[in-house]
């Protein structure tokens, strides 16, 4: 509540002369404390350490067929066990957390660069735009958000590039929607009217003195929809719209382990325990850094 | 009242608008020529011809869009190319397995999702209020085809209890049909469980710190009675509207569940469009939803206030 009354930058002064903390120092020290937040984030830089390392940890090409070693369960020779056609699911699940790591970064970033402009014009100006604008969102949010991007993975053909398009087009709506509420709470603010009296234009009122100050929930949104993504994504590579075979992605690995349940349960389960940890650990991260950047708490 | 109905009546109108510019455009995002595209790759000339005329692919664009609009208007939403039949005949009889799967999964997640959000909030802070969010979580993130497939392993595979897939219609057999609707209405309703859940939480902490719950708690009323007759009732008013969000949720869960379990609904009907290239029947299963979408938004704005006195004046 705060820092609504008084505007980021003098709350800034004012943390900074009580604790010679900046507030970037204090949402780290406070995200430091919740044990939670910081295991999740962990899980996320493993994930990504793996998938940026892929080459050099993966035992096997994720490629590679082998009519020697068609199902077999779990050993030394294969930690997680081999898929219908002899390739080792430990290599698969290390490739596909490339697709997974991508989709969730670069859904959420079409999303952003689409949606947080829309909801800065639509807030600042108002009146008709406002309207106009509004309505486009309140469209494109009445269509399931999976269903909107099957219906464009359709459209624009199975690929995971345009499952990654399509999740991003339809997280668009979220972020304009976020973004709007925030310009419309701050823009009244003494700070922006100060800004405004002493000859700012427009564009520089916008993007210099209330966009650097809705960055927070933006920011925790973004990570809650990264996760989001990374289901999307899997989901849409288990329906066969994202990531085309052979291409390793735990969604379609998913998709070809669902027909040999009884024969090679093993198929099923790495890439599904994947999703899970990863997407646990982002929504875990998500929630920490919601509090820890929530002026209220401390 | 009756002001506040108009206005909120007249929102949709331009809503409804742009959903079917955005479902119309769709067809625009296809490469190449449209006809060719929806007729495949080696069709005879002749079919081709005959789909741009019949689409009137000829004819400028908003033409072609408002003889597409009058189309939908009249409940016609073109053809299946795949199986030749009506589009609307196609959603009517895929649209009761989807409704029952939804509407199970709804009852799961309000079984699950309300009590537990009630016992969260009477226990603030402890340990039970931590376990249940943790719950939520787990909920949230869990990728329900996986969850699926799971219990397929467990529940099919391994103790043999329950049909790991397929549909019985419940004219046939009531009881086969909600066997093999048990696991899925499960893997749907859990991640709706835990939005619930967070909803009935939020609520109940919020009505519980209300003058009339003192009063009731003042006047000597047994616990269950003040959480139950007095809370309750009035928590559940946003749970309620809440609720009716998730309906988006629900159908793109449908979409995955059905494909897990094959079950002939809705979900299945769009899947298989799109591998047949079946383009008319994504746009009208795309159009339907957001339709009722948008019709369930409007009447849970109205119950809102219809419930709330304070909103009535």
């Amino acid at each position: 509540m705060t820092a609504e009354i008084l505007g980021p930058d003098s709350v800034a002064a004012l943390i900074e002369d009580d604790v010679g903390e900046r507030p970037w120092q204090r949402t780290l020290r406070l995200l430091a404390q919740r044990r939670l937040a910081v295991v999740g984030l962990a899980v996320v830089l493993f994930f990504i350490a793996v998938a940026v390392f892929a080459p050099l940890i993966s035992p096997y090409d994720p490629l590679a067929t082998s009519w020697l070693a068609v199902r077999k369960p779990p050993s030394a020779l294969h930690w997680f066990g081999t898929d219908e056609i002899g390739r080792d699911v430990l290599a698969r699940v290390i490739w596909g957390a490339r697709a997974s790591l991508l989709a969730g970064l670069v859904s959420v970033s079409l999303a952003l660069a689409a949606g947080v402009p829309i909801g800065l014009v639509s807030g600042y100006l108002g009146g008709a735009v406002d309207g106009v604008l509004m309505r486009l969102i309140d469209a494109m949010l009445a269509i399931p958000f999976l269903i909107l991007a099957i219906a464009l993975a359709a459209f624009l053909g199975p690929s995971l590039a345009n499952a990654m398009v399509a999740i991003g087009v339809s997280q668009t709506p979220i972020f304009a929607r976020l973004t709007r509420g925030q310009v419309l709470s701050v823009k009244h603010e003494e700070y922006i009217e100060a800004a405004r009296a002493v000859g700012n234009p427009h564009h520089r009122i916008v993007l210099r003195h209330i966009l650097p100050n809705i960055i927070p929930p933006l920011l925790v949104q973004a990570t809650l929809a990264a996760a989001a993504a990374i289901i999307a994504e899997a989901s849409l590579s288990f329906l066969g719209l994202g990531e085309q075979p052979p291409d390793p992605s735990w969604g379609s690995m998913l998709n070809t382990a669902k027909n040999f349940i009884s024969q090679a349960p093993w198929m099923a389960l790495w890439p599904g325990l994947a999703i899970f940890t990863l997407v646990l650990s982002l929504n875990l991260f998500g929630d920490g850094l919601r509090d820890a950047l929530d002026p209220r708490r401390g | 009242m009756t002001a506040f109905l108009l206005r909120r009546i007249a929102l949709i109108v331009p809503t409804l608008f742009f959903v079917s510019v955005l479902i119309f455009g769709l067809q625009q995002l296809l490469p190449g020529d449209p006809a060719l595209a929806m007729a495949g790759e080696d069709a005879d000339p002749s079919v081709i011809a005959f789909l741009r005329q019949k689409y009137h692919l000829d004819q400028p664009l908003p033409v072609r869009y408002a003889l597409w609009v009058e189309g939908v208007a009249r409940g016609d939403f073109g053809e299946s190319i795949r199986i030749k039949r009506p589009v609307r005949d196609l959603i009517l009889e895929k649209l009761p397995v989807t409704g029952e799967l939804a509407g199970l999964a709804m009852l799961v997640a309000i079984v699950i999702g309300v009590p537990m959000g009630i016992l969260a909030a009477v226990k603030q802070d402890t340990s039970v209020d931590y376990g249940a969010t943790m719950v939520a979580l787990w909920g949230i993130s869990m990728p329900n085809f996986w969850l699926g497939i799971l219990l397929i392993m467990l529940f099919s595979v391994t103790l043999g209890w329950l049909p790991a897939s397929g549909f019985v219609m419940p004219s046939e057999s009531l009881k086969q049909n909600l066997l093999t609707l048990i696991m899925p209405a499960f893997v749907l309703g859990n991640a709706i469980a835990a939005v619930m859940m967070r909803h009935t939480r939020s609520a109940m902490i919020q009505v519980m710190s209300a003058d009339y719950v003192r009063t009731a708690r003042a006047k000597g009323l047994s616990q269950v009675s003040v959480i139950l007759r007095h809370a309750l009732r009035n928590a559940l008013i946003p749970v309620v509207t809440l609720g009716a969000l998730e309906f988006g949720a629900l159908l793109s869960g449908a979409v995955l569940t059905e494909q897990v379990f094959t079950i002939p609904g809705f979900g299945k009907l769009i899947v298989d469009a799109v591998f047949n290239r079946d383009y008319a029947v994504v746009q009208g299963v795309v159009l339907c939803t957001a339709f009722a979408y948008i019709m369930l938004n409007l009447f849970a704005d109205i119950a809102y206030v219809l419930i709330n006195p304070r909103l009535r004046a």
